[in-house]
C-alpha cells in the first residue's frame, strides 16, 4: 500500500520487516495478557498444544484457515488493483446465501456430483455480485469504493436477517434457521473422507473446503502473476497512468478485481454453510471477512504469505478457543484483539520500522565493507 | 555535457553596478548549492537583486529557476550558501520565516483554496484575531486600501473557484502586500494567462515596483523579459550563466545563453526517402479548465520516411499533443488521420486501438507512462503488447517467451544489466529508457511518437537512440520527436515545428534552422503568431 | 387523535436518544475529515468510551470521573490514528480498520477480566450515571394541552449528555466558520500546500482535528454506557459510528445537514422499533430490517450520485507529503 523500500535488500524488505512488524503485534498482545494478570508464555503453550496438539484440535485450526484463505485472498486481489475491499465479510454472507438458496432448491432433485460444484459456484456467483454492485459505483459513479462496501456489509446482514426471519426460516421453529439440507448436499467431512480410506481420525468441521482454498491459493497466483488479467490488475494497482498507456481500461480492471474478490469471500459460505452447517443461518460469517485484512497485509497480498498468515490466524482463534476454556479471565477475543494489532502494524504502521532497519543496515554494511578493506 | 557560453568575469560586475551602493541590495545569494540526491539542482549560485528593480530570471525547464526560488521562500534548506536580504544574512528554513523578512511568491501553480472566498483566502494563516469575522473585517479594509492602491480589482467576496485565473493570480499578489511583503517573487506568471491578462499583469507589477516593491519574474519566455525587467539574470542546468541589465541585451543574446548548446554531434542521415503522409492532424484543439486551450488549430502532417521534431519550452503543449496521438487524452475539435483510419473527437481512438494501426509510443515521461517500476524489466518489456499472441498460451503468459523476447531486447539495444528479471525501479535511467524504446521499435511501427527520446540517458546511450531513430526513418517509418533539446531536434529532424502556447507557431526546414532563430521562436520572443496551416514543405 | 399525537411525541422523544450519539460522531468524524483524515474509527472509538465510561463509572461510582475516562481514551485512540496516518503517512482506512478491530476485540478481553460478567460491567446505581434532568414545571403544565405534553415529554426529562449534543451541533458550526482554527481546519483539508505555504503547520492543525474527534467519539461512547444505560454490553454500539459516518457524508460534511441527517436515521431506527410487527394500511407489514438498512442504502444511492453530489474535502486520505 505505502511504498516500499528501494534500498534494502529484498530479503530484509519482503522478509524481515513484516517479521518485526508482526512480532510488534505479538508483543503488545503479550503486555496486554501481562496487564490481565496471566503469564503470556503459559498462554503461549496453552494456545498452540490447543491448536497444534491433538487432531481435533489440528482439524478445528484449519476449519479456521480455511475460511482466512478464502477472505484473505479476497482482500489481496483488491489490493493489487489498488483497493481497499472491506466488505468481504458482505460478500462472504451472500455467497453462503447463494449456496444456501440453491440447495435448498436443488437437493432432492439434483445427484451429488452436480450440487456440489453448482453450490460452489452459486456461492462465488452471489459473493461476486455482492462485490460488483461497490465495484460498478466506484469504476464508473466514482464513489468511494471503502465506504460503499462498509455500507453493502450493514445491507447485507439486513437482507440475511430479513430473509431468514420472514422467508428461509424452518415452518414451526424458533431460532431463524433453515431446514437442514439433504445428505447429497453435504461436502465430505475430512474425517469421513480419511474414513473412506480406512484412517480413523478425530471430528472436526474440517471438510474438502480446504482443497479448494488451497487451489484457489494456486489459480490466484497463476491468475495474478501469470495471465493478462492479472498483468493488467496490478498495472492498474501500481500506476493507472501507464495502464491507461498500454491499453487497460482501469474501469473493466477495477470490476474484474472486485468480481474475484467477491467470488473468493463468497466460498466462506462453501466452507460454512455446505460444509459445516448444512443449512442456512445468521451469523456464520462470523467477523472472517475481517480477519481476511489482517492475513492479506500480514501475507503482504501473496498467496503463499496468506496461507501462512492463515494458519497463524487459525492456530490463533483454535488456541484461543482453548485458552479461553482453560484460563477463565482471558476470553477467545483475544484473538480479535491480536487481529487488530497485527493490522495495525503489518498495515498502518507497516513502515514504521523502515528508517531504523535502514539505519542498522547502513551501519553493518558500512563497518562491513570496512572490515573487508582492512583484511585486504 | 554542458559547455556554456558565459565569461563570467565580465558580466558579474554588470549585475552590481546595477545596484546603487547607497541602497543594500534587496536579496544577494552568494554561492548557493542544493543537490537532490546525485542531482546538482543548483550549483554555486551567484545573484544581486537590487531593492526597488524588476529583476528577471530566464532560464529552460529544469535550469534551476525553481529550486532556487524554493530555497528563497523556505521549501527546501540550502546545502551551502549564504543568503542576505536587505543587507543582513538570514536564514530562511519554513515560507513563515520568508514572510516575516518580506518575501512574498506567487506561485506557478496557485496555493489557493477553491472553496474559499477570496477574503478568506487572503487572510489564511496570518489572520489578526481568534475569531475570524473582526479579523476579516479588519483584512477588509486593509484590503480595500491595497486594492486602491495599486489598481488590482478584485472582489473578496467571490468564490475563488470561479474566478478566471488572472484574477486568481492577483489574490495572490494580494496575499503577498497584505503580508507586507516588499520583495515579491513571480514563478512562471504568464503561463496560464491570456495575453489580454498578461498585459494587467504587468500593469499591476510597474505599479508595484513604483511603489517600491523589488520584483523578481521567473520566466522561460524572452519576450517579457524584454518588455518589463530592468536586470536580467540567465540560469542555466542549475548554475548562473549570466547577469545583463535589459537595455545593455537583446533576445538574441538571451536566447543563446539561455539554450547553450549540448554536444549531440552530428549524425549522418541520408536523404529522406519521403511516402505517403501517415499522420495527418487538423485544426487539433484540446480546451483546458482555463480560457487558454491547452492546444489549439493544431495542423501537421508527417510522411513515411521522414522524422519531424516538435522543438519548444516543456509545458507548451507538446505534452499533451503526443497524449492526444496517442489515444490516452479526447481532443476537443478537429482530425487526425493515423495510418488510414480517422479519428475525431466523437470516434476517438484507445491507446489498445492505436498499438492496433501500428503505431508505437515511446512516452515523455517513462516512470509516469512508459513502465510500471514495481514491475521486473519483462514484465515493463510487454507493456502495452501484454494482450499479443507472441506472450501469452491460451490463457497463460508463456513465461519463458517473454524472458527470452525481453533478453533479445536487450541484447538489441544493449540494455544493463542483461536480467530480465530486475526489478525495473532498479535499472539505471538510460537503460530504463533502452528498453522502452527498444519495445517500442522493436514491433515494426509504421509511425513512431516519440518524447524526449534521451532525457537523462548518458552521452553513449544518446548515440545509440539517435541512431535506433533514424534508421527507423529509413526504413520508411514516419516518425513524430517532441524533444526540449533544440540539437537534438536540429540533428535527427527532416522537418522542424515549433510550438508555442498550445499551438504550432512556425515551421522549419532540418537543414535549414538555426539555433538562435529556433530559440527566438520557443521563447515567442517577437509574439510570433501562429504559423499558417499550410506551410508543409 | 390524542393517542396518535402522544405516539408521535413518544417517536419523537425517543429519536432525539437515538440519534445523540449519532450526533456526537457525526460531529466527531465532520472536524476529522475536514481536516483531510479519514476516520472510519469513529465506531471503535466510540465503544471504547463506552467501556471505559461504564469501567471507571462502576469502580469510582462518579459519573463526572467517567466521562474523563471515556473521553481520555478516545483521544487516546485519535492520536494513535493520527500517529499512524499524519506521522506515518500510513493509509488512513487500514488504520482505522484496526482501531476498530482493536477496540471490539479488548473491550470483550478487559471486560471479562477485570469484571467477570461476560464482557458485561456492573449495573450501575444512578449516582454514577447521568440521569434524566427534569424540566421546571414539567408536572405542572402536564395539563395544558399539546404543548404541556411536547414539554413533558420531548423537552424535558432527558439526560445532560442528550442536550450538550444539541448544542455541539450549532458550536460545531461556529468552530468551523467562524473561528481562524475552523478556517485554517477547512483550508488543510481542501489544500494543505496552500497551509503550509501560508506558515501554517499542517500536522499540528491535523492533529488538533483528530484529538476534538476523539473529544467527541469520548462523549458518544459515555452517553451509550453511562446515561442512555445503565452497563456496558460487548458490541454496544453496533455499527452506529457507522451510520453516523453515512450522516455525515449525506450531509456533505456539513454541520447542520450532518445534523439533520443524524435526526432523520435516528428517526428511522426509532419507527423501526416501534412498527415492529404493527401493520401499515396498504403496505402490509413494512419489514423492520429495510427501515433499519435505510441509512446505508440511502448513503450509497448519495454517494453514487443520484441525489446531488456529495463533494468530499479535496485532498481527503491524502498523507501530506512536502514535495513540489
Amino acid at each position: 500500500m505505502s511504498q516500499a523500500s528501494t534500498t534494502l535488500p529484498r530479503w530484509i524488505d519482503i522478509g524481515l520487516i513484516p517479521l518485526i512488524n508482526v512480532l510488534m503485534a505479538l508483543l503488545v498482545s503479550g503486555a496486554i495478557i501481562l496487564m490481565i494478570g496471566e503469564n503470556p508464555i503459559e498462554a503461549v503453550q496453552i494456545m498452540l498444544v490447543g491448536a497444534l496438539g491433538y487432531e481435533e484440535g489440528i482439524g478445528y485450526t484449519l476449519y479456521y484457515t480455511t475460511n482466512f484463505i478464502f477472505t484473505g485472498l479476497a482482500v489481496a486481489v483488491a489490493f493489487h488493483a489498488g483497493l481497499f475491499n472491506i466488505g468481504g465479510e458482505g460478500q462472504a454472507y451472500i455467497g453462503g446465501l447463494g449456496a444456501g438458496l440453491f440447495l435448498l432448491m436443488a437437493d432432492s432433485s439434483l445427484p451429488s456430483i452436480l450440487l456440489l460444484p453448482l453450490g460452489l459456484i452459486t456461492a462465488g456467483l452471489f459473493g461476486a455480485a455482492w462485490a460488483a454492485i461497490p465495484a460498478y459505483l466506484q469504476a464508473y459513479r466514482g464513489s468511494h469504493i471503502v465506504i460503499t462496501t462498509i455500507m453493502f456489509n450493514f445491507i447485507a446482514s439486513a437482507l440475511m436477517v430479513f430473509l431468514m426471519v420472514n422467508v428461509l426460516i424452518k415452518p414451526g421453529q424458533m431460532s431463524p434457521e433453515s431446514r437442514v439440507f439433504l445428505d447429497p448436499a453435504h461436502l465430505p467431512f475430512a474425517h469421513e473422507v480419511f474414513a473412506w480410506m480406512g484412517i480413523k481420525i478425530s471430528r472436526s468441521p474440517l471438510n474438502v473446503s480446504l482443497i479448494w482454498a488451497v487451489l484457489c491459493c494456486f489459480g490466484l497466483w497463476l491468475f495474478i502473476w501469470r495471465t493478462r488479467w492479472g498483468y493488467a490488475i496490478r498495472s492498474v494497482g501500481f500506476n493507472e497512468k501507464a495502464a491507461v498507456y498500454a491499453g487497460i481500461t482501469p474501469a473493466k480492471t477495477v470490476m474484474l478485481a472486485m468480481f474475484v474478490s467477491g467470488a473468493l469471500a463468497g466460498f466462506v459460505g462453501v466452507n460454512e454453510v455446505m460444509g459445516v452447517h448444512h443449512r442456512l443461518l445468521l451469523n456464520f460469517t462470523a467477523g472472517y471477512g475481517f480477519t481476511g485484512i489482517a492475513v492479506s497485509l500480514m501475507g503482504r497480498n501473496h498467496p503463499l504469505g496468506i496461507v501462512l498468515a492463515s494458519l497463524l490466524f487459525g492456530v490463533l482463534y483454535q488456541g484461543g478457543a482453548e485458552l479461553a476454556f482453560e484460563v477463565p479471565t482471558i476470553t477467545r477475543e483475544l484473538v480479535v484483539v491480536i487481529q487488530g494489532l497485527v493490522i495495525l502494524f503489518s498495515g498502518a504502521l507497516a513502515y514504521m520500522s523502515t528508517p531504523w532497519v535502514e539505519w542498522l543496515y547502513g551501519r553493518f554494511s558500512k563497518r562491513q565493507a570496512e572490515s573487508r578493506q582492512e583484511a585486504a | 555535457m554542458v559547455n556554456p557560453v558565459t565569461d563570467r568575469s565580465t558580466v558579474l560586475p554588470q549585475a552590481e553596478k546595477a545596484s546603487p551602493a547607497v541602497l543594500p541590495a534587496a536579496i544577494q545569494l552568494t554561492r548557493i548549492c542544493k543537490s537532490f540526491g546525485p542531482v546538482r539542482a543548483n550549483h554555486n549560485v551567484n545573484i544581486t537583486i537590487a531593492a526597488g528593480s524588476i529583476h528577471g530570471i530566464i532560464g529552460e525547464n529544469g535550469a534551476g529557476k525553481s529550486t532556487l526560488m524554493s530555497i528563497l521562500y523556505g521549501f527546501y534548506e540550502t546545502d551551502s550558501g549564504l543568503i542576505e536580504v536587505d543587507g543582513k544574512p538570514v536564514t530562511i528554513t519554513s515560507p513563515q520565516a520568508a514572510i516575516a523578512v518580506g518575501i512574498g511568491m506567487v506561485h506557478q501553480h496557485f496555493m489557493l483554496i477553491d472553496t474559499f472566498t477570496v477574503l478568506e483566502n487572503i487572510i489564511l494563516g496570518a489572520e489578526t484575531s481568534t475569531l475570524l469575522n473582526p479579523g476579516l473585517a479588519e483584512a477588509r479594509i486593509k484590503l480595500q486600501k491595497l486594492e486602491d492602491e495599486y489598481g488590482l480589482n478584485v472582489d473578496l467576496d467571490a468564490m475563488i473557484g470561479e474566478l478566471p485565473v488572472g484574477e486568481q493570480q492577483r489574490v495572490e499578489i494580494l496575499k503577498a502586500l497584505y503580508r507586507n511583503a516588499r520583495i515579491l517573487i513571480l514563478d512562471e506568471p504568464t503561463g496560464v494567462l491570456t495575453p489580454q491578462e498578461t498585459t494587467q499583469l504587468f500593469r499591476i507589477l510597474r505599479a508595484l515596483n513604483r511603489e517600491g516593491v523589488t520584483i523578481v519574474l521567473i520566466t522561460h519566455k524572452l519576450k517579457e523579459i524584454m518588455a518589463i525587467t530592468d536586470t536580467v539574470s540567465v540560469m542555466r542546468a542549475g548554475e548562473m550563466v549570466a547577469h545583463r541589465k535589459t537595455e545593455a541585451t537583446d533576445a538574441e543574446e538571451l536566447a543563446e545563453l539561455m539554450v547553450g548548446r549540448k554536444v549531440f554531434g552530428t549524425i549522418d542521415r541520408g536523404t529522406a526517402a519521403c511516402g505517403e503522409p501517415l499522420l495527418k492532424v487538423t485544426g487539433l484543439r484540446v480546451d483546458s479548465d482555463g480560457a487558454v486551450p491547452l492546444l489549439d488549430d493544431i495542423s501537421f502532417q508527417v510522411r513515411a520516411g521522414e522524422i519531424v521534431g516538435i522543438a519548444g519550452v516543456s509545458g507548451n503543449g507538446q505534452s499533451e499533443l503526443l497524449e492526444v496521438l496517442s489515444g490516452i487524452r479526447g481532443f476537443d475539435a478537429g482530425e487526425i488521420m493515423l495510418n488510414g483510419r480517422q479519428v475525431s473527437p466523437d470516434h476517438l481512438c484507445d491507446p489498445k486501438a492505436v498499438r492496433g494501426l501500428k503505431t508505437a509510443h515511446v512516452p515523455e515521461d517513462r516512470h509516469r507512462l512508459g513502465m510500471v517500476t514495481r514491475f521486473s524489466a519483462q514484465e515493463s518489456s510487454i507493456l502495452g503488447y501484454q494482450d499479443s499472441a507472441v506472450y501469452n498460451r491460451g490463457p497463460f503468459f508463456d513465461l519463458s517467451r517473454i524472458k527470452a523476447e525481453c533478453r533479445r531486447l536487450m541484447d538489441g539495444f544493449d540494455v544493463r544489466p542483461r536480467h530480465p528479471e530486475i526489478l525495473s525501479a532498479n535499472m539505471s535511467g538510460g537503460n530504463q529508457q533502452k528498453l522502452i524504446l527498444a519495445r517500442e521499435i522493436d514491433k515494426d511501427p509504421e509511425i513512431l511518437l516519440v518524447g524526449q527520446p534521451t532525457r537523462g540517458v548518458d552521452i553513449g546511450a544518446i548515440e545509440f537512440i539517435h541512431r535506433q531513430l533514424v534508421e527507423l526513418r529509413n526504413r520508411g517509418t514516419a516518425v513524430l520527436m517532441v524533444s526540449v533539446e533544440l540539437d537534438e531536434v536540429m540533428k535527427l529532424s527532416d522537418r522542424i515545428l515549433v510550438m508555442f502556447g498550445g499551438r504550432i507557431v512556425a515551421e522549419v526546414a532540418g537543414p535549414d534552422a538555426d539555433e538562435k532563430t529556433l530559440g527566438l521562436m520557443m521563447a515567442n520572443a517577437h509574439g510570433c503568431t501562429p504559423a499558417p496551416a499550410d506551410t508543409h514543405a | 387523535m390524542e393517542q396518535s399525537f402522544l405516539f408521535l411525541v413518544l417517536t419523537l422523544d425517543a429519536t432525539l436518544r437515538v440519534s445523540t450519539p449519532l450526533i456526537f460522531c457525526a460531529m466527531a468524524g465532520l472536524f476529522s475529515e475536514r481536516s483531510g483524515i479519514i476516520d472510519i474509527s469513529l465506531e471503535g472509538k466510540m465503544l471504547a468510551a463506552a467501556f471505559a465510561a461504564a469501567s471507571v463509572a462502576a469502580v469510582t461510582g462518579s459519573a463526572w470521573l467517567a466521562l474523563i475516562a471515556g473521553v481520555a481514551v478516545a483521544v487516546g485512540l485519535a492520536l494513535l490514528h493520527g500517529f499512524a496516518c499524519i506521522t506515518h503517512k500510513g493509509n488512513h482506512v487500514v488504520s482505522g480498520v484496526a482501531i476498530n478491530i482493536l477496540a471490539s476485540g479488548l473491550t470483550i478481553v478487559l471486560g471479562i477480566a477485570w469484571f467477570q460478567r461476560g464482557g458485561q460491567t456492573p449495573s450501575l446505581p444512578p449516582t454514577a450515571r447521568f440521569m434524566p434532568v427534569e424540566f421546571p414545571l414539567a408536572q405542572a403544565v402536564d395539563g395544558v394541552p399539546v404543548l404541556g405534553t411536547i414539554y413533558r415529554e420531548l423537552l424535558s426529562g432527558h439526560n445532560l449528555l442528550v442536550y450538550v449534543a444539541f448544542l455541539i451541533v450549532p458550536l460545531t458550526w461556529w468552530v468551523v466558520y467562524r473561528t481562524r482554527f475552523g478556517l485554517r481546519l477547512r483550508a488543510v483539508g481542501e489544500n494543505p500546500t496552500a497551509v503550509d505555504t501560508a506558515g501554517l503547520s499542517v500536522s499540528w492543525l491535523r492533529f488538533r482535528a483528530v484529538m476534538l474527534c476523539g473529544l467527541l467519539t469520548g462523549l458518544a461512547g459515555t452517553y451509550l454506557s453511562i446515561a442512555q444505560n445503565a452497563s456496558f454490553v460487548r458490541d454496544m454500539t453496533a455499527g452506529q459510528g457507522y451510520i453516523a459516518l453515512a450522516a455525515m457524508i449525506f450531509g456533505k460534511w456539513r454541520p447542520f445537514p450532518a445534523f439533520g441527517a443524524c435526526l432523520i436515521f435516528g428517526l428511522l431506527d426509532a419507527v423501526a422499533i416501534r412498527l415492529q410487527g404493527v401493520h401499515v394500511a396498504g403496505i402490509g407489514e413494512v419489514p423492520v430490517e429495510f427501515i433499519q438498512a435505510l441509512p446505508y442504502i440511502l448513503t450509497v444511492i448519495l454517494l453514487a450520485g443520484f441525489i446531488g453530489k456529495a463533494v468530499a474535502p479535496k485532498a481527503i486520505g491524502m498523507p501530506y507529503l512536502k514535495e513540489r
